[in-house]
C-alpha cells in the first residue's frame, strides 16, 4: 500500500531524513521505532505531504505522491494524527470531526446549507467509536491531553482513510488512556480493516500490536522486519532498545 | 447570586421582543426623527456591514486583513464614476461596484494568500496604499482629492428617508446571506482553519483556495457598502479607501466581539454614534474613543456583544441562534 524508497529531507545544514526506506501492505500494523531525532516525524511529516522531500520516491497504492501537497495526499486516502496536539481548538469535538468528513466529500465550498445538519450520523459513529460521544459538545480545546489525542484518530477517521498514520499516538497519555488507545487502534485494525502506521516510544505496545517494525536510527532506516526479529537484531540492541527489551531472544 | 439569576431570567423572558422592539424601531423611527438620525443610522448600518464583511475573513477566517477599506472605497468609486462618467443606470452601477470590489479583492487576494499572518497583512497594507493613490491622484477620472459629489440617485431613493429604507433592506439581506455563509460548511471550514491551517490541509482542505474565496466573498459585501455610501451621502472620496478607515473598521470588530456575528454591527454602532455626539463637545473626541477602547480591552476582551452574550447566555442564543 505504501513504499518509501530511498527517501531524503534536510534542514539547513542538518540531513532529518537519510534514505530511508518503509514499506507498508495492506491490512498491516506497523511501527516506525527509533531514538529521538532519528526522523519519525519528518518521515511522516514526508509521506503525508506537509513536508516536500529532497530526494527519493513515496508510492501509494502503487502511484507515485512524490511532492504532493497535504490536501491532495489526504483525498487518495491517507490521514493522519500529529504528536503534538493539533485539533481545531475553538470548535466542539463534534464540529472538528464532521470538518474532516465535509472534506472528504468535497462540501468545503458549500456557501449556502447549514452545517448543522450535515454528516450528523456519520461523526457520531466515529465519536461513539473512540469513545468521546459524552463530549461532542465540548470546546475541543477544554479537554484532557488524552481527550485531544483520540480525537486526533477521530479527525482523522473523519477523512474515511485506506491507511492511517499515527504520530505516537499515546504521547503524554496516563497508563489507562494508554490501555484504552491500544484496544482503539486494534479495533480499528481488526473491526475496519484499516492499514495503520505508526510511531512511538512504548516498545510494550510497539510490540503488542505490530505485525512489521521498521527501525531508524539518524534518518535512516537499521531494519524492517517481524518483531521477534527486530526484538533480536543486535545492531538494534545497541542503537535503541538496550538489553531489557531483548530478554526473549534465544542467542 | 440570587439577584443574578433573576436579572437574567427576566431578560431571557423577554429577548424576542427585543429583537421585535428593534427591527419595529428601525423600521418606524424616520417617521418620527429629525432628518439628522435618519442619516446617521444609515450610515451606522454602511459602517457597520463594512465591519461585519470584513470579520468574516477576519474573525471567522484569522486572515489579517489590514487594509480592507479599499473594496469599500472601489465599490462605491466603482458606482459613482460609472453613473457620473459614463452614464450607466444608477441600479446597474450598483450591481457592478460590489463585482468590481469583488474582481480586486480576487487579484489582491491571490497575490497575498502565498503569505500568511502579519506578512500577509503588511503586503496587503501596500497594495490597498497603491489603489489609494491611484484614485487619490488620478483627477480626470476619480476627482482627485476632491472626490466625486452630487452623484444623481434614482428618485425612489433620493431622499433621506428613501435612502435609508433601501440601506435598511439591502444592508438587512447581506447581513443574512453572510450569516448564512458563516453557519455553513465553508462557514466550518473557515474557522477550522483560522483554528488550525496545518491540521485542515492534513484532512483535505485546500487551505490557501478556501481563504482566497472568502477574501472575494468579504471584498463583495464591503462594495456593496460601499455603494451603499453613494446612496446615503450620494458623493465618494478618497478618505473611503486611506488606511486609516481600515484600522478603524478594525476597532470596531474587536469592541464589538470579533468571534460573534453581530460583534462588528455594535461596534460601529458605538464608534460612529460616538464620534458624531463626542464631536460636537470637544476636538479630542478620538481621545475619548481611545480610553473607551483601552478600557473595553482591559475589561472585556471578548467585545462588548462577546461579553454580553457570555452573561446573559440565553439572551445571546435569541440573537445569534447556535452563536457561542
Amino acid at each position: 500500500m505504501l513504499q518509501v524508497e530511498g527517501i531524503k529531507k534536510s534542514f539547513g545544514g542538518f540531513t532529518a531524513v537519510n534514505g530511508a526506506h518503509l514499506d507498508v501492505k495492506q491490512g498491516e500494523i506497523v511501527a516506525v521505532i527509533g531514538p529521538n531525532g532519528a526522523g519519525k516525524t519528518t518521515l511522516f511529516n514526508l509521506v503525508t505531504g506537509i513536508l516536500k522531500p529532497d530526494g527519493g520516491r513515496i508510492l501509494f497504492k502503487g502511484k507515485e505522491i512524490t511532492g504532493l501537497s497535504a490536501h491532495r495526499i489526504c483525498k487518495r486516502g491517507m490521514s493522519r494524527s500529529f504528536q503534538v496536539v493539533n485539533v481545531f481548538h475553538r470548535l466542539t469535538v463534534f464540529e472538528n470531526v464532521q470538518i474532516a468528513i465535509l472534506s472528504r466529500q468535497g462540501r468545503t465550498f458549500n456557501l449556502f446549507s447549514s452545517s448543522k445538519g450535515l454528516v450528523v450520523n456519520e461523526t457520531s459513529d466515529i465519536l461513539v467509536n473512540v469513545g468521546l460521544a459524552d463530549k461532542r459538545n465540548h470546546l475541543s480545546g477544554s479537554l484532557s491531553h488524552g481527550d485531544q489525542k483520540v480525537l486526533e484518530i477521530a479527525i482523522a477517521l473523519g477523512g474515511n482513510p485506506e491507511l492511517l498514520i499515527l504520530d505516537e499516538p499515546t504521547a503524554g497519555m496516563s497508563p489507562e488512556e494508554t490501555g484504552r488507545c491500544i484496544d482503539l487502534i486494534r479495533q480499528l485494525s481488526a473491526q475496519f480493516g484499516l492499514t495503520i502506521l505508526f510511531c512511538e516510544h512504548d516498545m510494550e505496545l510497539v510490540f503488542s500490536i505490530t505485525h512489521r517494525i521498521m527501525v531508524m536510527v539518524r534518518g535512516a532506516t537499521l531494519i524492517q522486519g517481524l518483531p521477534e526479529d527486530v526484538r533480536c537484531n543486535k545492531e538494534v540492541q545497541d542503537a535503541y532498545l538496550g538489553e531489557s527489551e531483548s530478554g526473549a531472544c534465544s542467542t | 447570586m440570587v439577584k443574578e439569576s433573576v436579572l437574567v431570567k427576566g431578560i431571557q423572558g423577554k429577548a424576542p421582543w427585543l429583537v421585535l422592539l428593534l427591527f419595529v424601531f428601525l423600521l418606524i423611527f424616520p417617521l418620527v426623527l429629525a432628518r439628522f438620525y435618519v442619516y446617521l443610522v444609515a450610515l451606522i448600518l454602511v459602517t457597520g456591514l463594512l465591519a461585519t464583511s470584513l470579520n468574516i475573513v477576519l474573525g471567522y477566517g484569522g486572515i489579517y486583513q489590514f487594509h480592507h477599506a479599499v473594496f469599500y472605497g472601489v465599490g462605491a468609486y466603482g458606482a459613482a464614476v460609472m453613473i457620473t462618467k459614463l452614464g450607466v443606470s444608477p441600479w446597474l452601477s450598483f450591481l457592478a461596484g460590489p463585482l468590481l470590489s469583488a474582481a480586486l479583492s480576487l487579484v489582491m487576494g491571490a497575490i497575498c494568500i502565498r503569505l500568511s499572518k502579519l506578512y500577509f497583512g503588511m503586503l496587503q497594507i501596500s497594495l490597498g496604499s497603491l489603489v489609494w493613490v491611484i484614485v487619490y491622484r488620478w483627477y480626470s477620472f476619480t476627482g482627485g482629492d476632491d472626490g466625486i459629489h452630487g452623484v444623481a440617485m434614482p428618485a425612489l431613493i433620493a431622499t433621506p428617508r428613501g435612502a435609508y429604507y433601501f440601506t435598511l433592506l439591502v444592508a438587512g439581506i447581506c447581513l443574512l446571506v453572510m450569516y448564512r455563509i458563516v453557519k455553513s460548511p465553508f462557514g466550518s471550514t473557515l474557522q477550522g482553519i483560522r483554528d488550525n491551517p496545518i491540521r485542515s490541509e492534513a484532512v483535505g482542505i485546500n487551505v490557501k483556495l478556501q481563504q482566497l474565496i472568502a477574501l472575494v466573498i468579504a471584498g463583495f459585501f464591503a462594495g456593496v457598502s460601499g455603494i451603499l455610501f453613494v446612496v446615503v451621502d450620494n458623493s465618494a472620496f478618497p478618505d473611503m479607501l486611506f488606511w486609516t478607515l481600515s484600522l478603524e473598521i478594525l476597532i470596531m470588530c474587536l469592541l464589538g466581539g470579533w468571534f460573534t456575528f453581530l460583534g462588528p454591527m455594535l461596534g460601529a454602532a458605538i464608534i460612529v454614534a460616538l464620534r458624531t455626539f463626542a464631536s460636537t463637545f470637544t476636538e479630542y473626541w478620538t481621545m475619548i474613543q481611545g480610553i473607551i477602547l483601552m478600557l473595553v480591552i482591559i475589561f472585556l476582551p471578548q467585545g462588548v456583544l462577546g461579553y454580553l452574550i457570555a452573561r446573559f447566555k440565553r439572551l445571546g442564543e435569541a440573537f445569534l441562534p447556535g452563536e457561542r
